[in-house]
Order: structure tokens, then C-alpha cells, then sequence
């Protein structure tokens, strides 16, 4: 990667971890301040970010198109919800040590698969490890039996739909419909603080520059190369004796694991995590963030969340009938006209222009030649 | 007949009134006591006598038409007609209270009412009911015969055995017959003699009566009845439920057929353009809703302006449906998936982007209410195979329509030249190509045919469930499902897994519900793909993907 671009990307980074945040802690009067709202939503969109790097590094690598990842998220985010929820203790509505959908639901005791989420140390490795170990048997399922291409995606999308028809279930004791809501602290911090949610945006935006480096590092090893091999010609690459299964599969469980810890990020920050964020349109969604932004390049998802999720933030207030007509469209014309998004577009652009600008003492010369 | 069977009434009715003549005197006179048993007993007295005459004075009773008029040192219970003023005073007509001869016109400050209250009204509600029962028996509409005599079983009187019978030898609807007789049934089994229970618990088994297991339960335990009749009891209800078994059996069967219908009219049309071109269509359940839509609009048209041939929208609805859905797929594969041959996952996302298009546009015009597709007659009702089972005509039609498409299907692919072509370009498309087939053409026909079929998918989707601008939604993930286990590019393997996803399905959401039979079946699907790969047919060959 060249300097200007390395650069470039520090700077940014600096940007969204060191000066948001500063910002933000000004007091409100100052014309530079940042409002708690507007921190809490890019705080959002940071998260998003870190799963469209998974999801980029899986489809614009390998050439994987998983449309199930609102199920990795969701596993991420519902895993911290219980703790957070457990967290609560008597301090809910109904003054119970259960969850209050649980007092609703008529269940008597804590349903045993709750307790370790009691240790925060425990929840912390289960929103990696939860959605790592899920992708991990499906896609050694998927990879094994060489399902792949459009089969993988329609596969996925089940997953999808069984894994959001099952989660809405109030059987599960995971909140049915409404989902995991109403958190008051975090490892002891009251979420209700603005200083808790700047916290929070800091670390989000610390571990999207981690995934950022990880996703970068993977690409640049051998074990990338053959990645973007394998989505050139899956079978040339088995025939030159490579198992394109296993590196498949590392990269499904890689990116499932970063959707799980962009889901355990949102889940606090947000607030609420129901079913509707796992379900087919959801995990669609995210796949148009990655295709947008320019798939094949990381910065291309990430550029990709942000800009998609605000153009969604923006329509869903303003003009709630267009926000579907525009987010269909979209799918057609990045699929049209900017099949490398908008990254790739820039860039192209970036090209030309200095080609022009390369050609022009040529012409010029030229030019006083003719004279 | 009607008249007839009034005589037979009468004539029955005859003989209790006589040997009741003596008790209703009194009870009548009771009815003007203030202690409320005994207006109650009275009441029950006068109802019981099923004295068309009496049913009237009750009903009298009950609209507080009725007065008690003291005459001397006795008191008279009169039923009061119309009411008029004379001079300062207001004077009623009244008339006495069993055969109506007039009494002559009193002033209404002479009578003291004899007030119905909650209670009384309460006891007389059933008798008058009863009555209305018996009025339904004679009913030239069969459904209200049928209610009827379901009502009777349930009340279980046994006054009304001589009545049932009577219905009995009169009726020839066989469903009403076998309500009737259910009903003769539980009342001997209520009332009759041990014997008699013993027999009527024997027919209650053989009818495989539902309705009597309650009856047949109480009697099974029942330590007051003989050994005989216990056993008669017991017996009849392991034959009823044995039979409940083998319907419930069917019906599952049934059930699966029919959602297995519904899913291979959806995937077929996927199936055949996935495996010509390699193209999942997600906006394949918009089409449907297309299709759905049109249906709704022909039947508004029609409705609109020829009411009287509202049942036959439908036969024009499926047609239109068919044509809409391909036109919009034409355009579709025309204008923008021709361009992405060969990619197929960008298609996959297009046609994503195209369905979501489709469906904001649908809930743009129609609104996101679900909209009402009426049935037409025709195809409302079912079909009684037998006793608890009955087929509805629309399931049926569906399993119907299928079955003509997958035929229709069969005969265009591989008894007509246009099907020939497009076996050749699913084979080999560069090679059909070089041998003058236009293989761009045949992508548009087939396309247009595949969006057609999705669109006669949804037009006969109307007649089953909602229609919504998220129909499509609903059934899309699981007709994906039956192409991917069907295999690529071969009818049979889609008939097959539809067949076994939809029969899958139905067999075990009894055990599992519907939720977790969805799940179920996903792994299922995994499971198969690990032995089966590329779908159950897959193309056979020393052939390498490049």
C-alpha cells in the first residue's frame, strides 16, 4: 500500500477514535460540539462497519457471498444483551431477579444456558467464540460438500429465516419478539451516561481499526492469495493441490466471529436488540453495504456502511415510503453500472485523471510542435 | 312434506299433553306466587309439556304479556292482547292463557302482571330453544337440518327421540342422516335402558361419532353402569379413535400434498430459468404477488361491472396473471439480467434489488393492508370423503393446477421444438449457439415462461391465503429450498423435492410445530447436500467447472 494511502487511513483513524470523542466531551455551547446523538449513531455505524469488513474479506476475497450474517450478528448481540440484561437484577420493573420478559412469560427460575452470562468475563469470550463455533459446524457442513456459489448464498439465507422464526419464539426465553431491551449498566458503568456511551464509541472505534488490521493482515498473507484465488477458479486452485474448503472455512468462521463482536458493540449502544435485526432482509442489507462501498477492498466496506446506514438514518425520517425503492435501486445500480462501488469508482476516476495528467506535456509538447 | 311433517309433530305431541293437562292447571295458577322455585317449577312444568300452545304462553310470558286478574276469591292467569285508551282509562284485550278465547276488553288497573324476571326468563329460554330446534328439523335448507340435529344430540332430551326418528326416515341428505342418527344415538345412549345404552354405544362407535366421546367417556367410567355397558362404552371409544387416528393421518397427508403443490408451482418456474441460466430470481415471490394482484384487480373489474359473472373471474384472473407476471419478467431479463450472463451471485442481488422495488411499488399502490380475494363459489366448500374429513375445493384445485402445469411443462420441454432449444442451450449454450440456436431469445422465452408460472403461482395463492405485498416472502425461502435440493435443470428432481420438503414438513410440524419443523427441515437440506451435492439430479459427466 502506498504512503499517501496508509496515511490517509491513520488519519481518518484518528479522526473517529481521538477526535470525535474529544468533541463530543466539549460542553454543549461550543460551536464544535458533537452531540450525543450524533456520537451514538456513528458509534452505530462503526459497528456496522466491522461486520462489513468480515463480510468483505469472505465475499470480495474469497468470493463467498454469505447472506445469513444478521444471524452472527444478532448471536454477538443477544449473547451481551443477556448479560447486560442479568446485569439489570432487581433494579427492572418488576423488582425480580429474572429478566422482566421472563416474570411476563411466567418462567420460574433462570433457564440454565443464562448462567454463565452472569460472568462478564465469560460473555466476553462467548461473542466470539458463539458465532465463531455456529459458522464453524455450518460451513464445515457447506464447504465439505463442495456447496458453493449461488447454492451457498440460498443455503445461508435459510439459516436467515429458521434462525429469526426460532429466535422470535418466547419458548427460546430470549425474549421472543421484543427481544433483549431496557439495559441499565455495563461492567458496572450506567449506560444512561454520557461518559458510558463515549466509552463505548471509543472502544467501537478501536476494535474497527483492530478488524481493519486483521482483515488486512489475512489478505496479505499467503493464505489471502490463495483466498482471491479461490474466487478466481475455485477448481484450478483444488487441482493445484490446495484444500480451498479449509481456507473457505477459516475465512466464514473469521468473519462470523467480527460480526459477532460488531453485534455485542451495537447491542449496548443501541439499546435494544430484537429478532428483526437477524432476519433475510437484514443480512441482505448488509451484503449491499459491502457492494456499495466496493467489494475487494476494505476500506471499500467500511466506506460502504457508513455511507449506506446514513443515507438510511436520513430517508427513514424524512421520506419513510422512498427508503425500500431506494435501497432496491441501489442493488441494481451497484450491480449495473459500479460492480467494484464505490471505492472502485473513485479510484477509476483517480486513474484517468492522472493519466490525463501524465499525458498532458506530452500534448503540450506536441501542441508547440504543430505551431 | 313441510305439512307433513307438522301432523307427525302434532300427533306426538298429543299424548304427553293429555297426561299433563292436570299439572299445568296448577302450575299455572303457581306462576302467580312470588316464591321463585315454584314460578321456576311451573315454568318447567308448562315447558315440558312441548304443548305448542304452552311454548306460546311462555313466550307470552317472557315479553311480560301476561297478567293475573282476580275474580273473587280465585285468580285467573290471562295472556293481555292489544292495548287501547277509553276515556281516563287504559283497557287491554285479553284472552286466556292456554287456548287464547277471548275474555273481553278490562281496564289494565284491574290486572296485576305477572312479571317474567332474569331468573324465570332464564328457564324458559331452553323450551322455547327447543322448539325452534324441532322448527329447523324441517328445514328444506340442509346446513340448518344438519345444526339441528347436532344441537339435539348435544341437549340429549329424551323427549325428542320420537322426533329424530321421524327425521330420520324423511331425510335424504347422508350427511344430515348421519347427524341424525348420531343424535338418536346420544339420547338413548343419555336415557335409554341398559340394553339399549349398550346398543346406542355400539352405533355411537360404529358412526365414529366425534361429538359422543364426551358421552361415551362419562359412561366408560360411570360406576352406577353395568360391566356391559362400560365395555360397550370402552369398545366404542377405541373404534372412534382409531378412526380419529387414520383422519388425522390423511389429513396430514393431504396437507403435505397440498403444500407440496403450492411449493413445486413456485419452483418450477425457478427451477427451469436456474437451471438455463444459472440464475437464482429473487424477485421470483414478487412476481407471485404480481400474479396475486392481478387476480385481485380482474375480480374488482368484474365485479364492478358484470356483478352477475363474478364467479367466473377467476377462470379470467388465472390468464391474466400468467400474462403480467411474464411481461414484467421479459422486461426484466430483457433489460438489465441479460447483462450479467454469467455472474450469477450479481444477478442473485439484482434481482434482490428488483423484488424489493416491486414490493415498496405494491405497497405504494395498494396500500400495506392485505387486500380481499373472495373465493368464487365454485371453489369454496370441500369435498366430505368421510365422516371428519373433508377436502376443501381450493386446496384441491391447487394440487390441480400443479399437476396441469408440471404436465404442461413436461409437454413443451420435451415435445416441442421450442423445448428442444432449451434443453440444448441448458446443456451447452455456446455450442447450441454456434448451431444457429438463439440462445438470447430462448432466455427471454423462458424467463417469460418462468415469471408466468410464479404469477399463476400467486393467482392461485389468492384462494388460500392472504394477499399482501409481502406474499411472495412467505413461501420464497422454501421454494429456493426445493431448487437447490432438486438439483439443476431437471423437472423430476423438483416434483421429487417438493414433494418431499412440502410432505416433510407437514409430517413433522404435528411434533415439532411449524417453526421447528422449518428448522428441521434446513438441516435436513444441509444433510442431503453433504451425500447429493449438486441436488438429487445432477447432471452426469466428465465435466469440470472451469
Amino acid at each position: 500500500m502506498p504512503k499517501r494511502e496508509t496515511g490517509a487511513l491513520v488519519a481518518i483513524a484518528f479522526v473517529l477514535v481521538v477526535v470525535l470523542p474529544l468533541l463530543n466531551a466539549l460542553p454543549p455551547s461550543s460551536p464544535f460540539h458533537v452531540s450525543n446523538f450524533t456520537l451514538n449513531l456513528f458509534g452505530k455505524f462503526l459497528t456496522y462497519a466491522i461486520l462489513a469488513l468480515g463480510l468483505d474479506l469472505l465475499w470480495g476475497y474469497a468470493g463467498v457471498l454469505s447472506l445469513g450474517h444478521g444471524v452472527f450478528f444478532g448471536l454477538g448481540a443477544y449473547a451481551m444483551g443477556m448479560h447486560l440484561m442479568l446485569e439489570i437484577g432487581t433494579q427492572s420493573v418488576y423488582q425480580s431477579a429474572l429478566p422482566d420478559f421472563m416474570v411476563w412469560n411466567q418462567v420460574k427460575t433462570l433457564p440454565l444456558f443464562w448462567w454463565p452470562f452472569h460472568s462478564a468475563l465469560v460473555t466476553l469470550i462467548a461473542i466470539v467464540a458463539i458465532p465463531a463455533l455456529v459458522a464453524a459446524a455450518f460451513g464445515f457442513l457447506a464447504f465439505r460438500s463442495r456447496i458453493r456459489g449461488v447454492y451457498f448464498s440460498i443455503i445461508t439465507q435459510a439459516l436467515a429465516l429458521s434462525a429469526w422464526l426460532v429466535f422470535n419464539r418466547n419458548e427460546m426465553n430470549l425474549g421472543g419478539t421484543n427481544g433483549l431491551a431496557d439495559f441499565k449498566t455495563i461492567f458496572g458503568f450506567r449506560l444512561n451516561q454520557a461518559s458510558t456511551q463515549r466509552g463505548l464509541y471509543v472502544a467501537t472505534a478501536l476494535a474497527l481499526a483492530g478488524a481493519y488490521l486483521l482483515c488486512r493482515w489475512i489478505t496479505r498473507t499467503r493464505a489471502g492469495k490463495v483466498l482471491v484465488a479461490i474466487r478466481d477458479s475455485e477448481t484450478r486452485v483444488l487441482f493445484s493441490g490446495y484444500a480451498p474448503a479449509n481456507y473457505k472455512l477459516f475465512v466464514f468462521v473469521v468473519s462470523a466471529a467480527l460480526a459477532g463482536v460488531a453485534g455485542a458493540l451495537y447491542a449496548p449502544q443501541v439499546g435494544i436488540i430484537t429478532p428483526a435485526k437477524i432476519g433475510v432482509l437484514p443480512s441482505i442489507e448488509m451484503v449491499v453495504w459491502v457492494a456499495a462501498g466496493g467489494r475487494g477492498t476494505l476500506v471499500g466496506a467500511v466506506v460502504g456502511a457508513f455511507g449506506v446506514n446514513w443515507i438510511q438514518s436520513w430517508l427513514t425520517t424524512s421520506y419513510p415510503d422512498l427508503w425500500l425503492l431506494f435501497l432496491g435501486a441501489l442493488f441494481m445500480g451497484v450491480v449495473l453500472f459500479f460492480p467494484d462501488g464505490v471505492v472502485g469508482a473513485v479510484a477509476r476516476l483517480w486513474a484517468r485523471a492522472r493519466a490525463v495528467g501524465r499525458r498532458a506535456p506530452v500534448e503540450r509538447a506536441l501542441e508547440q510542435a504543430a505551431r | 312434506m313441510k305439512r307433513l311433517l307438522l301432523l307427525v309433530f302434532v300427533a306426538w305431541l298429543a299424548g304427553p299433553t293429555a297426561s299433563h293437562a292436570q299439572s299445568a292447571v296448577k302450575a299455572l295458577a303457581d306462576l302467580a306466587l312470588e316464591d321463585g322455585d315454584t314460578r321456576d317449577a311451573a315454568v318447567t312444568v308448562l315447558g315440558s309439556t312441548r304443548d305448542p300452545k304452552w311454548l306460546e304462553f311462555l313466550t307470552a310470558l317472557r315479553d311480560g304479556n301476561v297478567y293475573a286478574r282476580k275474580d273473587g276469591g280465585t285468580t285467573e292467569i290471562v295472556v293481555a292482547g292489544a292495548k287501547s285508551t277509553k276515556g281516563d282509562q287504559d283497557v287491554v284485550e285479553i284472552t286466556t292463557a292456554y287456548d287464547r278465547t277471548p275474555l273481553g276488553t278490562v281496564p289494565l288497573a284491574s290486572l296485576t302482571e305477572v312479571a317474567a324476571d332474569r331468573r324465570l326468563r332464564i328457564t324458559i329460554k331452553p323450551f322455547l330453544e327447543a322448539d325452534e330446534t324441532r322448527e329447523q328439523l324441517a328445514s328444506p335448507d340442509p346446513e340448518m337440518r344438519y345444526g339441528a340435529a347436532v344441537k339435539l344430540g348435544h341437549q340429549a332430551d329424551a323427549a325428542a327421540a320420537t322426533v329424530v326418528e321421524a327425521a330420520i326416515a324423511k331425510e335424504t341428505n347422508a350427511r344430515v342422516r348421519h347427524a341424525l342418527h348420531e343424535a338418536l344415538a346420544l339420547i338413548r345412549l343419555a336415557h335409554g335402558e341398559p340394553a339399549v345404552r349398550v346398543l346406542a354405544a355400539r352405533t355411537l362407535g360404529g358412526l365414529h361419532s366425534f361429538e359422543a366421546m364426551p358421552a361415551l367417556q362419562k359412561l366408560a367410567s360411570d360406576a352406577a353402569a353395568s360391566a356391559a355397558e362400560r365395555d360397550a362404552a370402552t369398545a366404542a371409544i377405541r373404534r372412534v379413535e382409531r378412526w380419529g387416528l387414520m383422519i388425522r393421518t390423511l389429513e396430514t397427508v393431504f396437507h403435505g400434498a397440498s403444500l407440496a403443490s403450492i411449493l413445486l408451482l413456485m419452483s418450477v418456474g425457478l427451477a427451469i430459468v436456474f437451471g438455463l441460466m444459472g440464475v437464482i430470481n429473487m424477485a421470483h415471490g414478487e412476481l407471485m404477488a404480481l400474479g396475486a394482484y392481478s387476480t385481485f384487480v380482474v375480480q374488482n373489474i368484474v365485479r364492478a361491472r358484470w356483478p352477475d359473472w363474478f364467479d367466473a373471474y377467476f377462470v379470467v384472473a388465472l390468464p391474466v396473471s400468467f400474462v403480467v407476471a411474464a411481461a414484467v419478467g421479459v422486461v426484466l431479463e430483457r433489460g438489465v439480467i441479460r447483462r450479467l450472463y454469467g455472474r450469477p451471485l450479481e444477478t442473485l442481488l439484482l434481482t434482490w434489488g428488483a423484488s424489493l422495488i416491486v414490493q415498496q411499488g405494491l405497497r405504494l399502490w395498494f396500500g400495506a393492508a392485505n387486500v380481499d380475494v373472495s373465493s368464487p363459489r365454485w371453489l369454496s366448500g370441500g369435498f366430505t370423503l368421510m365422516t371428519g374429513l373433508t377436502l376443501p375445493f381450493n386446496r384441491l384445485f391447487v394440487i390441480g393446477l400443479a399437476g396441469v402445469s408440471v404436465a404442461g411443462m413436461y409437454w413443451l420441454l420435451f415435445r416441442t421444438n421450442r423445448g428442444l432449444t432449451i434443453r440444448a442451450v441448458t446443456q451447452n449454450r455456446a455450442m447450441s449457439a454456434c448451431l444457429g440456436v438463439r440462445a438470447g431469445a430462448v432466455d427471454a422465452v423462458t424467463f417469460g415462461l418462468g415469471a408466468g408460472l410464479a404469477g399463476l403461482a400467486g393467482a392461485a395463492l389468492t384462494q388460500i391465503g392472504n394477499v399482501g405485498p409481502s406474499l411472495g416472502q412467505n413461501y420464497i425461502v422454501d421454494s429456493f429450498m426445493v431448487v437447490v435440493t432438486g438439483g439443476v435443470g431437471k423437472l423430476a428432481g423438483t416434483i421429487l423435492a417438493a414433494a418431499g420438503i412440502g410432505g416433510l414438513n407437514k409430517g413433522i410440524e404435528p411434533a415439532l410445530g411449524a417453526v421447528f419443523a422449518k428448522v428441521a427441515i434446513l438441516i435436513a437440506v444441509i444433510l442431503f447436500l453433504q451425500r447429493r451435492p449438486a441436488g438429487l439430479f445432477a447432471p452426469r459427466g466428465r465435466h469440470a467447472e472451469a
